[in-house]
């Protein structure tokens, strides 16, 4: 008897902690002003966004408590969608983006923080075209992928292409695409398709830019796109044309910077409100040279000034 | 004992009424939060089914272009044939396994054996989804191009096996309880008329544990419609009508965890994901209603 009034004690005590625990969580002040704490003595920077840019956004980071020790950022990933979102509500205070602000975002995060969010284009993206490497095919057009891609698009076979496929059997395509809301997807439809026009269904939808080329250098029959940055030594990248009259541009560093190769994008992120203090230093230092040398190291295109 | 109970509540200490008064609290927890849940999917996707969403095209149509810029269309019915098609799969699989071994281990084995395996199988339950989703993306994948001679191993047989390795734990735990349920007595006497074992097994605990059985066959089923992260690697992510265990499709899950990560709150591929959601409770809901309705019927009948 004398345990048992204890034990229900215990579990009295423990219902007051969480009790307790949650009052105080649910009472704390929800505004996210605070979020490049004000503390002079250490101050984060939260950082999130595109799964394109979240590896450089990673190694910027980790690159900059070199530069500084009073300053940490933290990098988060989970698509551009969910960058802008956490910019609109004001819980992050970079948000990364592969894509530009829809006009329609940039209204939303004003009336909602009364900040109107800062553009700044830290680098350039260049999508390559990835196939097996024993496809006997180097060079494509936009055409090409546009009637492979697109909706009641007409190449649906390796010969179509005219070329003998020798090491895919079936000779069927397979299209390799990512999930409908990336800003990789919409990227591509835009360049491949321009507004009119939807992907055809049944392509595989994975889920990150490393899978894409992971899986295409397994499969001989499939095609495929992502970042530039991520071609391995399994995966063969394709010269792209935009039309068949055009010249065929490899997708290189050069290329990119001379504006020549045909499916490359700018970079972005986002500050709320013109940038100061922490901020504006840590995006200072990306768009210097030195920021920039991380920009063509992970396989990015920096910007061209330097 | 007796005088234990007999005690009126007014005398209860106050410690053991607040004991009573959790306990209770959590009962009711459960049902709450059930309705609690319905009501939220229900509501996030509410607006736009009752005006706006064709519901005949979302129910029959293959076109899935959420995220198209001129012309919208959320037809679901490939996503419900994917889910359907995998969760058969991977019970044609799971269910010869999962009874066998439960009968093995249950019947057949040493008491010194059994009880490794309840271990063992106890791991295998253990191991988490995103697991088997990447064993599914990398080893099984190779494995099926090399056997089958596929073009690409992310495929419907894929996410099948996934499901079914997933499921067999559930359905050897509660089988085998529910054989264990069958009183000895059964055995004994069906021993004392001249039955092998294998009679026994067949005659009398299979039609004497039938409830138990079916429940651990729906149980699994359950498991593997409501699966996500290890169909959405495995299983190819592809809106597509299979033609057969080496085609790539997309289930209702899959889609729901891809897509919800991007979409604008309150947008119409928002709604519609919420929408998804309703038509998976609907699915279970008729699931568990089946198997509430075929147990019932057993019993009348014995």
């Amino acid at each position: 008897m004398r345990m048992n009034s204890r034990f229900s004690y215990l579990i009295i005590k423990i219902i007051l902690v969480l009790a307790y625990g949650f009052v105080i969580s649910s009472c704390s002040p929800k505004d996210s002003e605070s979020v490049a704490s004000k503390a002079a003595s250490h101050v984060t920077i939260k950082n999130k966004g595109s799964d394109t840019i979240v590896n450089l956004a990673q190694a910027w980071a980790e690159m900059y408590t070199g530069v500084t020790s009073s300053v940490s950022v933290e990098v988060s990933g989970g698509g551009s969608g969910t960058g802008v979102a956490a910019l609109i509500n004001g819980t992050v205070d970079i948000a990364n983006c592969s894509r530009q602000i829809k006009p329609k975002e940039l209204e939303q995060a004003a009336q909602n923080t009364g900040k109107v969010p800062q553009e700044f284009i830290v680098g350039y993206d260049a999508l390559a075209v990835y196939v097996h490497p024993d496809v006997p095919l180097d060079k494509i057009t936009i055409p090409q992928l546009a009637e492979i891609y697109g909706e009641n698009g007409t190449i649906t076979q390796w010969r179509h292409l005219g070329i003998k496929h020798s090491s895919c059997p079936s000779d069927k395509i397979i299209r390799i695409s990512r999930q409908s809301n990336s800003g990789t997807y919409f990227y591509f439809r835009e360049a491949l398709l321009g507004t009119d026009r939807d992907f055809r269904i049944g392509s595989l939808d994975l889920h990150g830019s490393k899978d894409v080329v992971e899986v295409i250098g397994r499969t001989p029959c499939a095609i495929g796109y992502s970042g530039m940055g991520y071609a391995t030594s399994h995966v063969k990248m394709l010269e792209v044309a935009t039309t068949a009259d055009a010249p065929y541009y490899a997708p290189t560093l050069k290329n990119v910077l001379a504006k020549t190769y045909p499916i490359a994008r700018p970079l972005y992120m986002y500050s709320l409100g013109e940038p100061t203090g922490a901020i504006k230093a840590y995006l200072d230092w990306i768009l210097s040279a030195e920021g920039q040398k991380i920009v063509e190291k992970l396989g990015f295109v920096p910007l061209e000034s330097n | 004992m007796n005088i234990l109970r007999k005690k009126s509540t007014a005398n209860l200490p106050f410690s053991e009424t607040a004991i009573e008064l959790f306990i209770r609290l959590c009962g009711i927890s459960s049902i709450l939060f059930v309705f609690g849940i319905f009501f939220f999917v229900f509501r996030e996707g509410a607006g736009f089914l009752f005006s706006g969403l064709d519901v005949k095209e979302f129910l029959t149509s293959v076109e899935w272009q959420p995220t198209s810029l001129n012309n919208k269309r959320y037809g679901a019915f490939a996503l419900i044939v994917g889910t359907f098609s995998v969760t058969i799969l991977a019970m044609c699989l799971a269910v010869p396994f999962g009874l066998g071994a439960a009968i093995f281990v249950s019947e057949f084995c040493s008491p010194k054996l059994r009880e490794t395996f309840k271990i063992i199988i106890e791991l295998l339950a253990a191991i988490p989804s995103v697991v088997w989703g990447f064993i599914g993306l990398t080893l099984m994948n190779q494995l099926i191009i090399v056997v089958f001679k596929a073009p690409i191993g992310l495929t419907m047989l894929n996410g099948g096996i996934m499901l079914a390795l997933m499921s067999v734990p559930i359905i050897v735990s509660i089988a085998e309880d529910a054989l264990k349920a069958v009183p000895d007595s059964y055995r004994e006497a069906a021993e004392a008329l001249g039955a092998t074992r294998w009679q026994v097994v067949y005659r009398v605990l299979l039609p004497a544990a039938k409830n138990g059985l079916l429940a651990a066959v729906l149980l699994g089923a359950a498991r593997s419609i409501g699966e996500t992260m290890a169909v959405l690697m495995a299983t190819g992510h592809s809106v597509n009508i299979p033609s057969g265990p080496l085609s790539w499709i997309r289930t209702l899950t899959a889609t729901i965890a891809a897509e919800l990560g991007e979409v604008a709150r309150g947008d119409e591929h928002y709604q519609v994901l919420f929408i998804i959601g309703i038509l998976l409770f609907t699915i279970t809901f008729i699931v568990n209603l089946i198997a509430d309705l075929v147990i019932k019927g057993i019993r009348q009948e014995s």
